[in-house]
């Protein structure tokens, strides 16, 4: 029996010491970030690499706010990104709604449609989409990144999910007092869609704060960029501003880490119920 | 609720189910479907079939498109620089499969075989695990950047220190496609650790005393139990690593750009490269569905595979 504690407690140790080094490798990126991001260019390119900075040099964060388009590529991605996520939650409530309370003709097929574009990868549609909105005259507009990806099928599954779980009762109690299925919906299915509402705005924002490829594709006039499209910009052939480019990066991951300590419970759900990133 | 359709006779008693079958409610549910369907219809079914469409034909964007049957598909089985994409992503998916994977479950069993302390400990654990996931690619691209710098960078310095072997990591092209790797390895170890470890608490303790009692080792309970009751969750991580590995993009676009000489380049940068610069729209358009029908047969493979090993 000593023998065999014995083996338990190194195979503790040994799992204890593998994890610190994860987590020690995890974090290091960021850390890293951090410290460059308070470093001056001779100090980013010098030897020995130093973890720690050698003093709070701002000059990054001066340069950042005021010689490039920054403050208002943040600003951008915070109108882009709420915005799609207000629209994206409210149709995959309402559409989830009619999906979970209601019986309806084609409701089987279309339901299955909506599910079979959940892992769609956006490369079978971006061409034709780029020329659509050519057509319609939105590059370089907001509401080409807002609009089109608004319709998501993980928000209409998510939805009918949760609200499968209500029961018929609460809204026939409102309807019995005479309440239209508008009233209901508005004074009774959203109010109680609190939670699920949630975990899809903090999945709806997410995506769209972090999305790169379709606002590289129509975006093309630096003052509209959203922040990860703008970001890269400022390491061109004729600029090298690493310590600006750490300092803006830290600065654009700031708003979700806050979010996701806030709500932890539900940015967990979130990110593991879709399992969609980017 | 499938078996409850509408074949509810009109005169019954609306007091169950007074949502339904009576006249002036039964269009409140497309009411309620109209603002998604119209998005989705319009900017999601209606470009995947124009997509289907110009698959079909040689498009230039500038004259008018002409119809070439098959050729865009035929043309991408002769394409080096296609298959060259096709090849290095198929790297990158066999190594989020075969190294990804597994070193995630070690990390699950590894937190899993250990008791931790306290609460709080667990949840640093899962707040350090879950930060390169929620961490855009753009910002992940832009400090491996500087981590992978040949002379400065932080990977190289450690290497030197520990007196390993140093890299040219984004400019060497036999070892870039292992620094996209890398950077992929860093991204999702976390959260596939996070499915892992859900799977593995849920497997009730008894069954592992219970082999423990038969006299199974600890890596025979691993091997006997653990591992055929953790089939679901590896599935999943497995379809899903296979799915999302065909479709990667911002790491290497924003690291190597798919440099140097292709040896990063995947599907989705030369699809970007043919239908935004050469503006190969056709062919594009083929690229895209071919990454699609990649990723679900792939998938189907894996789930028929697992149901096969069920039996």
């Amino acid at each position: 029996m000593v023998g065999n504690k014995l083996q338990v407690r190194l195979v503790q140790v040994l799992a204890n010491a593998m994890l610190l080094f994860a987590v020690f490798l995890l974090i290091m990126p960021y850390l890293y970030m951090i410290s460059a991001s308070f470093k001056e260019g001779s100090e980013i390119f010098s030897l020995p690499v130093k973890i720690l900075p050698e003093g709070l040099y701002l000059g990054n964060y001066e340069l950042l706010f005021g010689e490039t388009n920054f403050p208002r590529w943040f600003l951008n991605s915070v109108f882009v990104s709420l915005s799609r996520m207000v629209i994206a939650v409210l149709v995959s409530i309402m559409a989830g709604y009619a999906f979970a309370k209601f019986d309806f003709r084609f409701k089987n097929l279309l339901f299955v449609l909506v599910l079979a574009t959940l892992t769609l990868p956006i490369y079978v549609l971006i061409v034709p989409l780029y020329d659509m909105m050519v057509t319609l005259g939105w590059t370089d507009r907001y509401v080409a990144l807002i609009l089109p990806f608004a319709a998501q099928a993980i928000g209409v599954f998510l939805a009918r999910q949760y609200l499968l779980s209500i029961p018929d009762e609460i809204l026939d109690a409102a309807r019995v007092d005479g309440a239209t299925e508008w009233v209901v919906f508005w004074r009774v299915v959203l109010p109680i869609s609190t939670p699920v509402m949630a975990v899809l705005g903090i999945l709806f924002f997410t995506t769209a704060w972090n999305d790169f490829i379709w606002p590289l594709v129509v975006m093309t006039e630096d003052s509209k960029f959203p922040v990860a499209l703008g970001l890269p910009t400022l390491l061109g052939p004729y600029r090298q501003e690493y310590g600006a480019v750490m300092a803006g990066s830290f600065l654009s991951t700031l708003p979700i880490i806050i979010v996701f300590l806030i709500a932890q419970r539900r940015f967990i759900e979130a990110l593991t119920a879709g399992a969609v990133k980017g | 609720m499938e078996t409850r359709s509408e074949n509810v006779p009109v005169g019954s008693p609306p007091a169950r189910k007074p949502s339904r079958g009576r006249g002036g409610r039964t269009i409140a549910p497309y009411l309620f479907l109209l603002p998604f369907f119209l998005i989705y219809a319009v900017f999601l079914i209606y470009p995947v079939l124009a997509a289907f469409r110009l698959s079909f034909y040689e498009s230039s964007g500038f004259g008018g498109d002409t119809f070439t049957g098959l050729a865009n598909y035929s043309r991408l089985v002769q394409d080096s620089r296609y298959l060259e994409a096709l090849k290095n992503t198929t790297v990158y998916a066999l190594a989020s499969v075969f190294i990804l994977s597994p070193l995630a479950l070690l990390v699950a069993v590894a937190i899993r075989s250990f008791v931790v302390p306290t609460a709080a400990f667990k949840s640093f654990y899962r707040i350090v695990f879950f930060l390169p996931f929620i961490t855009s690619f753009v910002v992940i691209a832009l400090m491996f950047n500087l981590i992978f710098n040949n002379d400065f960078g932080l990977l190289n310095n450690a290497l030197s220190s520990l007196g390993l072997p140093t890299f040219n990591w984004l400019n060497n092209e036999r070892v870039a496609l292992l620094a996209i790797i890398l950077v992929a390895i860093w991204t999702y170890l976390g959260i596939n650790a996070l499915y892992f470890l859900a799977g593995l608490q849920n497997i009730p303790e008894d069954v592992l005393e219970a082999a423990a009692v038969d006299g199974a080792s600890r890596l025979q309970a691993f091997w006997r139990v653990t591992l055929p009751l953790l089939r679901p969750v590896i599935l999943f991580v497995v379809v899903q690593a296979t799915i999302f590995s065909y479709q990667i993009f911002e790491i290497p676009f924003l690291l190597t750009a798919g440099g140097p000489s292709d040896s990063t380049l995947t599907l989705a940068i030369y699809l970007y490269e043919v239908g935004f610069r050469q503006f190969d729209r056709g062919y594009a358009a083929a690229i895209g569905y071919s990454i699609a029908i990649i990723a679900v047969v792939l998938a189907a493979i894996q789930l028929l595979a697992a149901r096969r090993f069920d039996r």
